[in-house]
């Protein structure tokens, strides 16, 4: 309230020039997935798990070419042998110089001279090329299942929650009934049925599946249609298709993508679950689920051959979950400006 | 209580945002101060501040004093603070639904704070409590003393929140915008429990709105904030009959008043500025039209114009040139009776073509087995070419459904809608449908869910292009949206941008672009400008009328803030569960209302004029009481000519005291 | 839910009739012997008899007899092996709810702190990392190397604590997300504000007015969780060699011995239907919003 007293001259008084419009605005144009993926990197974990599963694709598609052990040559003389790195082998501790746990030099004693990275199981297979190898055929599974899943759910919440009423009510009786069945359950007896193999593997995760897609999609494309650009779009006079296909779906791809990323550890789970009781693929396809039952078996002895399979598995679950988790951040509208 | 220079941040991930920089104030004993600004002027944050609930990060009161019984608040530790919060000073909030814990009675809730500050033993508590719950009007206290929130309405919740903040006599209640939520008639019942309460126990009252009316009813004196400092401050008379400072002339001269009608709103042009980056100098100057030079340099300090009355202007600096305000602002309370523009508009409503006819329109929805909720129950009205038809009623009486029928989102459930003499329901060919898709079109209510947010602001628009293909090449589809977005007062530029990068006021105006893309006839507005500050308020409504001059559309505007649809409406219907209870001409009705709850309604709404607001009368509605323990259903009639009022028989011939013909009766 | 139960059953059924192979493939028995086994099994009638006679059956809580232990009925099996894994899971259960709980809340309290980092990550390593996996790390370490406690079979109240563990680590790690994301759900909500406008102190606030809207809807997940509590007991029971009924459905897969495969499963099924229908009750009472609709006045 008090009055400064400054030199203030008589032109300051003038009226002032028009200034810029205003209606400008400041920041550049970014799209949406823009922002989502400038949320995302800062998330170091969720970044961190990007990194890895790209890593662990990467090892997927070409580890097993990385060295000239076959997938399935079997050398019985070369059975049992503890991993083993150039380079690495100088540091003992670590573990990777080709002894075991009591001390004895499995190379010396069975005269090999070639380097086997994660060492040999009981029947002399690398297991370096045998886990990537491994590790494909659980992504393969797991990719397939959750695209499958992707398809049937987003088709059937889709159709339920655009259409409404009776349709939707129908639709959701049955998806009732389903939910209460036990998934595994269901899973292992199909298997029992179908014998285990890629596809029937493949097939029972997707049959309990897409529920959990369908209600997902059904629940944001409900929330959708309540939005007033859909109203908008309607008195527009805009057909079905251009409904779905250019406002429903484009807004539910957020939600789809988050349960994807979720969906995919599932089944890499369950897979190696399959294989644990006994309904897992058979030899000679490996996958990382065989790869744990075996290393399992020889738990105490050679602790090598589950320790890597078990660690490359969880690493895996834990990236998917950790990118899973910073999507679901990421995409969630807290600013609006 | 005495603010000095309160400057309150935020630290976010883009920097230090001063939300309030600089906000100095004194509350005396018993009075009501009226904090008014617009969503970012600060007013919120500074509220909070006084009992220090801001969270602390990424908040934190950087500098100045909050001077409060001989102690300075700003000191004090949390747990000092806690002692004063709900017993010294209390507060309520603005959202009834979520104010409350869900889970706990309420009687628990209020009996929280009297157990804690007046440490009364349990019994003494719960006696307390049905004392205050009675004294908020809360009926049958002791059986509802241990219901749980959800079981009341939002008028009654906010009377227990109220309960709550008065429950241990506090000397200053802080009210951020308490009824902002609520119905007009609910409003008022609830401004009324406020100044009872006051005079009762001579609390301080610090009301915080955006609302000039609801000022102008319950405060002494007002304090106008803008980007995070107080730039006018004085008694109510003051503020409303001699304003000094800009913005304040541009946030009365936005308002409506619904005793004067005039051609044009004052609008404030552009939007608040950025907290990040303050502007140096008048924060206001940007969107100023009378600034100065200096204006863009210094910020200007506060100048006294009377013992109670500052300015932060360089207006009132001597050396500053004088400036001549406009018409409206110098004659309020004037009721202007447009004796001659009535007669215009009866003669035209004979000789108009009636586009629109609305005939014993029914809407029900089913809400589970066997019930059906009655959105609009028997409801006649017709439109005529060119006018601007304001349908007004309070949350819940079926004037949205209404709209969305019109523009045939829902199917109705039974009645028949006209336009230009063909039924727009029943089997249609699509070349059919398409064309009534262009004639008739919608704008919508919520700026934030009205565009789609992964369009380009082009796309938003063209739309309806697209769909009924009216362009040859995408250069004659730019070419038009380039046009609309210049029609709506956007730049050229706006067109590859995303919706979230707009204002609210700017959204809205995209979508009446894209409502125009299809050259439309027929324009339903449903709620357009709630959602908005008044200063854009008064934006959008002026590009309306502009609108509708150049091309001639009809438009069916649906309101609940009575005002606003006065200023805009040629005639105006007043819904009420469903049916339409009054239709007049604007001015007639507001003159000459019949109905009993048009009448009650347009007591309730608070007019930013202090001097009839204090003299102003409440007239209650109620329904029972109003039917006269008739049987049967009222049916509008024609009282006088143009003007309609639902009632029965008797009524209508106690009304006219004339014979008993009727002249027409609508929906038979 | 008796719909479900149904479909489940028939399914079972109709699942177990299409299995290739007999059970009884022992070269030793001559061919009448297979026949009088077959008709004491009733597997020489019409498909739609023993249909009936199956589901009949199911509602005397008769499941048939097993194939491989001989004569012994199924319910006989279930009961036995029942008591095992109730315990396991029971534990698993209670401890990983209350572990989960705390873990939530602490790191919902200490928000953007390291505490919430460090405890959210051992979250998503819990829920990550398969319980089989886990259970092979304590195994190894605890058991054989440093040989604390036992690793298997099911002697004492020792032999339970690696199993409890091992499938407890998945609860404790969804039950605290869970809460972490409810608290901060809660303790954002404006009555949380309104009651520090009270002048109530923080430690009030969250034990009164956030703990019981947090924590109810943890109830809706005690549901799926209990599946996969279920579905952990297969894989840990048979690597701790523990005789519960997990490890039972486990072998009698591996023998396909179908009436205790079928007969387990059902009882699965009954158990899992019958904790949604408690869950689902229990809401309703813990709600006040549901257990109260009362009228708007």
């Amino acid at each position: 309230m008090i009055i400064k007293n400054k030199e203030l001259t008589d032109e300051m008084f003038l009226p002032a020039k028009s200034r810029n419009s205003t209606e400008q605005i400041s920041r550049p144009a970014n799209t949406y997935w823009q922002d989502v993926w400038r949320r995302f990197r800062k998330n170091k974990a969720a970044f961190t798990g990007l990194i890895l599963i790209t890593l662990i694709l990467l090892l997927a598609i070409f580890g097993p070419y990385a060295n000239h052990y076959g997938y399935d040559e079997q050398n019985l003389s070369r059975a049992n042998l503890p991993p083993k790195i150039p380079i690495l082998e100088r540091f003992p501790w670590i573990g990777f110089n080709g002894v075991d746990i009591n001390g004895v030099d499995k190379y010396e004693e069975s005269k090999v001279t070639g380097y086997y990275w994660f060492g040999t199981d009981n029947l002399g297979r690398d297991l370096w090329t045998r886990i990537w190898k491994g590790t494909r055929i659980s992504l393969y599974i797991a990719f397939l299942a959750a695209t499958i899943d992707l398809i049937i759910g987003v088709a059937y919440g889709g159709i339920s929650a655009y259409y409404g009423g009776r349709i939707d009510n129908m639709m959701q009786r049955i998806i009732e009934v389903l939910v209460g069945i036990p998934h595994l359950i269901v899973v292992i007896l199909l298997i029992l049925v179908l014998q285990p193999g890629i596809i029937s593997i493949t097939l029972a995760m997707v049959i309990t599946g897409w529920v959990g897609m369908a209600r997902i999609v059904r629940g944001q494309v409900l929330k959708l249609k309540e939005h007033e650009y859909i109203l908008a779009s309607k008195t527009l006079g805009a057909k079905n298709t251009r409904m779905i296909w250019k406002h429903l779906i484009p807004n539910s791809m957020g939600p789809i993508i988050i349960t994807t990323m979720f969906t995919i550890p599932t089944a890499i789970f369950t897979e190696a679950f399959l294989s644990f009781i006994g309904l897992g693929l058979q030899p000679p396809i490996a996958s990382l689920g065989t790869l744990i039952n075996d290393g399992y078996k020889l738990l105490r002895i050679y602790p090598h051959m589950l320790a890597f399979s078990a660690i490359i598995i969880s690493l895996i679950m834990i990236s998917f979950n950790l990118v899973g988790d910073g999507l679901r951040d990421a995409l969630d509208p807290k600013m609006r400006k | 209580m005495d603010v000095k220079n309160l400057q309150v941040s935020f630290d976010t991930y883009a920097g230090e945002v001063k939300a309030v920089r600089g906000v100095s104030f004194h509350l005396n004993k018993g009075e009501t101060l009226a904090i008014v600004g617009e969503s970012g002027s600060g007013k919120s944050v500074t509220s909070k501040s006084l009992m220090k609930l801001i969270p602390n990060p990424p908040g934190r009161i950087t500098s100045g004093e909050i001077l409060f019984d001989g102690k300075n608040l700003v000191t004090l530790t949390e747990k000092q603070m806690q002692n004063i919060r709900g017993s010294d000073i209390s507060m309520i909030f603005q959202d009834p639904m979520t104010s409350l814990n869900p889970t706990m009675t309420i009687g628990k809730q209020i009996m929280e704070s009297i157990i804690k500050h007046q440490k009364l033993p349990k019994k003494k508590a719960k006696d307390k409590t049905i004392e205050i719950l009675e004294m908020v009007g809360i009926p049958d206290a002791v059986k509802r003393i241990s219901n749980y929130p959800h079981q009341f309405s939002g008028g009654m919740r906010q009377r227990v929140v109220i309960a709550m903040a008065i429950s241990c006599n506090p000397k200053i209640l802080i009210a951020d915008e308490p009824t902002t939520a609520l119905d007009v008639t609910i409003q008022s019942q609830i401004l009324e429990l406020l100044k009872n309460l006051q005079k009762k126990m001579e609390t301080s009252i610090i009301f915080i709105t955006h609302d000039l009316g609801v000022v102008a009813n319950i405060a002494d004196r007002v304090a106008v904030m803008y980007a995070g400092k107080i730039v006018e401050i004085g008694t109510v008379n003051e503020i409303f009959y001699n304003p000094q400072h800009p913005y304040t002339w541009g946030l009365l001269g936005a308002m409506p008043n619904v005793n004067y009608r005039g051609e044009e709103l004052i609008t404030i042009p552009g939007t608040p500025p950025d907290l990040l980056n303050p502007p140096t100098g008048d924060a206001f100057a940007a969107r100023n039209q009378y600034a100065l030079e200096i204006d863009f340099r210094l910020e200007p300090p506060m100048f006294k114009v009377s013992d109670t009355h500052y300015a932060a202007t360089w207006l009132l600096h001597e050396k500053a040139p004088k400036v001549i305000l406009p018409e409206s602002l110098n004659k309020p309370g004037l009721s202007l009776s447009n004796e001659k523009s009535k007669e215009s508009l009866m003669k035209k409503t004979d000789k108009r073509q009636k586009l629109l006819e609305i005939k014993n329109l029914k809407q029900y929805f089913r809400t589970g087995n066997k019930q059906f909720l009655k959105a609009v129950d028997g409801l006649s009205f017709d439109i005529y070419k060119g006018e601007t038809f304001g349908l007004v009623g309070e949350s819940g009486c079926g004037k949205s459904t209404t709209g969305r029928t019109i523009s045939r989102i829902y199917n109705a459930t039974d009645g028949e809608i006209l336009y230009n003499n063909e039924s727009i329901f029943g089997k249609k060919s699509d070349s059919e449908s398409q064309k009534l898709n262009q004639k008739i079109q919608m704008i919508f209510q919520d700026p934030y869910s009205s565009l789609n947010p992964r369009l380009t602001v082009a796309d938003i628009i063209a739309e309806g292009m697209d769909i009924h293909e009216l362009y040859m090449n995408k250069k004659e589809r730019m070419e038009r949206v380039y046009e609309l977005l210049e029609t709506v007062g956007l730049n050229r530029e706006h067109a590859n941008r995303y919706p979230h990068e707009f204002s609210g006021g700017q959204r809205q105006r995209i979508g009446i672009a894209r409502a125009l893309a299809v050259n439309p006839e027929f324009i339903i507005a449903d709620e357009p400008i709630s959602a908005l500050d008044v200063s854009i308020q008064a934006q959008v409504v002026n590009l309306l009328k502009r609108l509708q001059k150049e091309k001639g559309l009809t438009y069916l505007f649906i309101a609940h803030d009575l005002s606003m649809v006065k200023y805009i409406s040629d005639r105006i219907g007043v819904m009420y569960k469903g049916r339409i209870v009054e239709l007049a001409e604007s001015d007639e009705l507001y003159q000459n209302p019949l109905h009993p709850y048009t009448k009650s309604l347009l007591s309730a709404i608070p007019i930013p004029d202090p001097k009839t607001e204090h003299t102003r009368k409440r007239i209650k509605f109620d329904e029972k009481l109003s039917r006269n323990g008739e049987e049967e259903e009222p049916v509008l009639r024609e009282v006088k000519k143009g003007h309609w009022v639902a009632c029965s028989e008797q009524e209508y011939l106690k009304i006219n005291n004339k014979d008993s013909e009727v002249i027409s009766i609508y929906g038979v | 839910m008796l719909v479900t139960f149904w479909v489940i059953a028939t399914f079972t059924f109709f699942l177990m009739q299409t299995l290739p192979g007999s059970p009884f493939n022992d070269e030793r028995l001559s061919e009448s012997q297979k026949e009088r086994l077959y008709e004491r099994y009733g597997m020489d009638e019409p498909v739609p008899l023993q249909y009936i006679t199956y589901m009949k059956n199911i509602f005397k809580g008769d499941f048939g007899v097993s194939f491989q232990y001989d004569g012994r009925s199924v319910s006989n099996i279930i009961g036995e092996r029942i008591g095992a894994s109730a315990v396991l899971g029971t534990q698993s259960l209670i401890v990983g709810t209350i572990l989960g709980i705390i873990l939530g809340i602490i790191a919902a309290l200490r928000h953007n702190t390291s505490i919430d980092y460090g405890a959210m990550v051992i979250s998503v390593i819990g829920i990550s990392v398969p319980n089989f996996v886990f259970a092979g790390l304590l195994q190894y370490w605890v058991g054989v190397r440093l040989q604390w406690l036992p690793v298997a079979f099911w002697e004492g109240f020792e032999y339970s604590i690696l199993p409890t563990i091992s499938l407890s680590v998945f609860v404790i790690a969804t039950i605290a997300r869970f809460m972490r994301t409810e608290m901060l759900d809660v303790l954002g909500q404006d009555y949380i504000v309104t009651a520090r406008a009270k002048g109530l102190n923080g430690f009030s606030i969250i034990i009164k007015h956030s703990l019981r809207n947090a924590a109810i809807p943890i109830v809706t997940i005690l549901g799926p969780m209990t599946v996969s509590l279920l579905t952990g007991t297969l894989v840990i029971e048979k690597i701790f060699s523990v005789p519960g009924l997990g490890e039972q459905f486990v072998k009698s897969i591996m023998t396909n011995d179908f009436p205790v495969i079928m007969g387990v499963t059902l009882f699965y099924s009954i158990l899992f239907i019958g904790i949604v229908l408690i869950v689902d009750i229990l809401y309703g009472i813990i709600d006040p919003r549901i257990r109260l609709s009362g009228g708007v006045k």
